[in-house]
């Protein structure tokens, strides 16, 4: 592993994402062809407090210390108090106008540029954000900070410099190990987030959060963002299609077996 | 010109190519000269496999250390090969492998990437341009901008597989792999049976939500697919509460299925979900909240307890 010293036990960098409530219905802008991003209604993606809730766990065990990373509009530092909230030491965010309509690469840059000073010892994502779900930044950002990935993760454990991962497959599991530093992308499987506390939800509003624009991180406004973006949306159209279906209420004791013997008879599935 | 070379990351499955894969073939070929990319070990039947989906040349790197070390061998290899061949475009099908090599590639070769297409074609100015589902029922046309390689996923059932017949070149690639590039080792493969038809074959589907409750209600889905000799599916929530395993899961980031029925007990409908089921051909939806979005999809929407409606239902059938 690496010559780092770990006496003082583990850095993990966490990266989080400020997210349209995916319990309401994701509006688009027809004339920006983005999601449209309600602050109000806008959340610590779901997905990402698996991240936290692995990191925490990993730093309950083994010491250290939790940095989450965000890229957003100035609004997304409410995802990073919730981080904060359920635990994380310190939260990085990095806001700049230029930054709208960034792609999976320019975003991976950002964010590389800002954990690869901190020299995080483990670096976790969501397997993919609620909101764009494309599950291609964490990789873009392993190979940037030149890190192997062990990604679906369900659970995660480190023992001495040795990461291990019980990767999810389409058939099965595989279990996966690296050295440390790496990227690991986790599922939902990893054990259910901590509920943050009124008090540490109230605490965290006052905490600082590190701040940093383009220029402190000496990248190129024009690389970044809608200007740099590689992928062009052309068009958009609507295609919601709702069907006029038939809809009974059960009697609370199953009255609509009946509808839908009915129903499976009518389309000959029975 | 030359014809566009289209490669296809073409995954094998135990011995035959990963149906995923080779349903690309129908896609590259629309695009061009297609051509595979097959990592570790395979045999010569599956080999012709791929030839007769349309693959004219099989790139086979056929070191069997890329089934031992994950991800970054896969890249440092077809990177090079890219380099040596400079194909058009790269396809790859919504598999964690291929997410996983298509990812890196991302970061590796500083290139854009289109995930989660339903669709490619090249249009008049020779740009390689995409359908994308976007937010809840939008669907973008999407390009990517700058120099080739475009490298693409498509969804499950974007395209249908084909057997077009022919074989194809065997090139046999043998890049040396670095030590250095060996760092994420497979300590273990588990693989989980699953009992009756898969879901991309069956006629019937009956899958499961949170709306269940609890992971022990589940065999109330099995019990009525195992009545109806239909499949098991399940919504992510479930799945990633690790009530059933992930092979389970119907959606975005999951199968894609078509079947006659899709029987929704206890699933509200998220984009997520639909995004897998919405090719069905008729749907039943059980669900106690009269709200959910799964109703709008439903041919028949039952507002009820599926706790109580699905045994009793599987009863009948059963005594027919």
């Amino acid at each position: 592993m690496s010559e780092r010293d770990r006496c003082n036990g583990m850095k993990v960098c966490v990266c989080v994402k400020h997210v349209p409530d995916p319990n309401l219905s994701p509006q688009v802008d027809l004339r920006t062809r983005r999601l449209l991003r309600d602050p109000a209604h806008s959340i610590l993606d779901p997905a990402d407090e698996y991240g936290i809730e692995t990191a925490l766990r990993l730093i309950e065990q083994h010491g250290g210390e939790v940095v989450a990373v965000s890229m957003g509009p100035p609004e997304a530092e409410d995802a990073l108090r919730r981080a904060m909230a359920m635990g994380a030491d310190r939260a990085i965010l990095v806001s700049d106008s230029a930054l709208a309509g960034s792609d999976v690469l320019s975003t991976a840059r950002v964010l590389a540029e800002v954990i690869r000073p901190e020299r995080p010892d483990l670096v976790i994502c969501a397997t993919e954000s609620t909101d764009a779900y494309t599950g291609l930044l964490p990789g873009a950002l392993a190979a940037l900070l030149d890190l192997p990935q062990l990604t679906f993760a369900r659970s995660v454990s480190v023992q001495g410099s040795i990461v291990t991962v019980q990767r999810a497959t389409e058939t099965g599991h595989q279990v996966v190990q690296a050295s440390l530093p790496a990227l690991v992308t986790v599922t939902a499987s990893v054990g259910e987030p901590r509920y943050p506390s009124f008090k540490r939800l109230m605490a965290a509003k006052r905490r600082a959060i590190e701040q940093y624009t383009l220029a402190m991180l000496g990248l190129d406004p024009s690389a970044v963002g809608e200007a740099g973006a590689r992928e062009m949306v052309l068009d958009l159209s609507e295609v919601r299609q709702v069907k006029q279906g038939r809809r009974v209420v059960d009697d609370g004791d199953g009255s609509a077996v009946e509808d839908i013997l009915a129903f499976l008879h009518a389309i000959q599935v029975l | 010109m030359a014809e566009a070379r289209v490669w296809v990351w073409t995954e094998i499955q135990g011995d035959t190519p990963h149906p995923l894969s080779l349903e690309l073939f129908a896609a590259a070929r629309t695009l061009g000269r297609a051509e595979a990319i097959v990592f570790g070990p395979a045999a010569a039947a599956a080999l012709d496999r791929i030839a007769a989906h349309g693959a004219r040349t099989i790139f086979h790197a056929s070191n069997p250390i890329y089934a031992h070390y994950l991800v970054d061998p896969q890249v440092a290899t077809l990177c090079h090969l890219i380099e040596a061949e400079r194909p058009q475009s790269l396809l790859f099908p919504s598999t964690p492998t291929a997410r996983d090599v298509l990812s890196r590639l991302v970061g590796q070769l500083g290139r854009g990437a289109i995930a989660n297409a339903v669709a490619v074609e090249e249009d008049e100015d020779g740009r390689l341009v995409a359908s994308v589902p976007f937010g809840h029922d939008a669907l973008a046309t999407v390009t990517i901008q700058g120099p080739p390689p475009y490298l693409l996923q498509l969804r499950p059932k974007a395209y249908a597989a084909e057997i077009v017949g022919g074989t194809a070149e065997i090139r046999t690639v043998d890049v040396p792999v670095s030590e250095e590039s060996c760092r994420v080792r497979v300590v273990e493969t588990v693989e989980q049976s699953i009992a009756g038809p898969s879901l991309e074959e069956a006629d019937v589907i009956v899958a499961g939500g949170r709306g269940l409750g609890r992971p022990e209600n589940f065999h109330i889905i099995e019990e009525l697919a195992s009545a109806l000799g239909a499949a098991v599916g399940a919504s992510r929530a479930v799945v990633d509460a690790g009530w059933v395993p992930y092979s389970y899961q119907v959606g975005q980031t999951g199968r894609t299925v078509k079947p006659k029925l899709y029987i929704a007990c206890g699933i509200s409908g998220a984009i997520q979900h639909v995004a897998g089921m919405r090719g069905s051909r008729y749907v039943l939806a059980i669900n106690s909240d009269p709200d959910a979005p799964i109703f709008e999809l439903a041919d028949l929407g039952v507002v009820g307890d599926a706790l109580k409606i699905v045994p009793k239902l599987t009863e009948r059938i059963i005594s027919r």
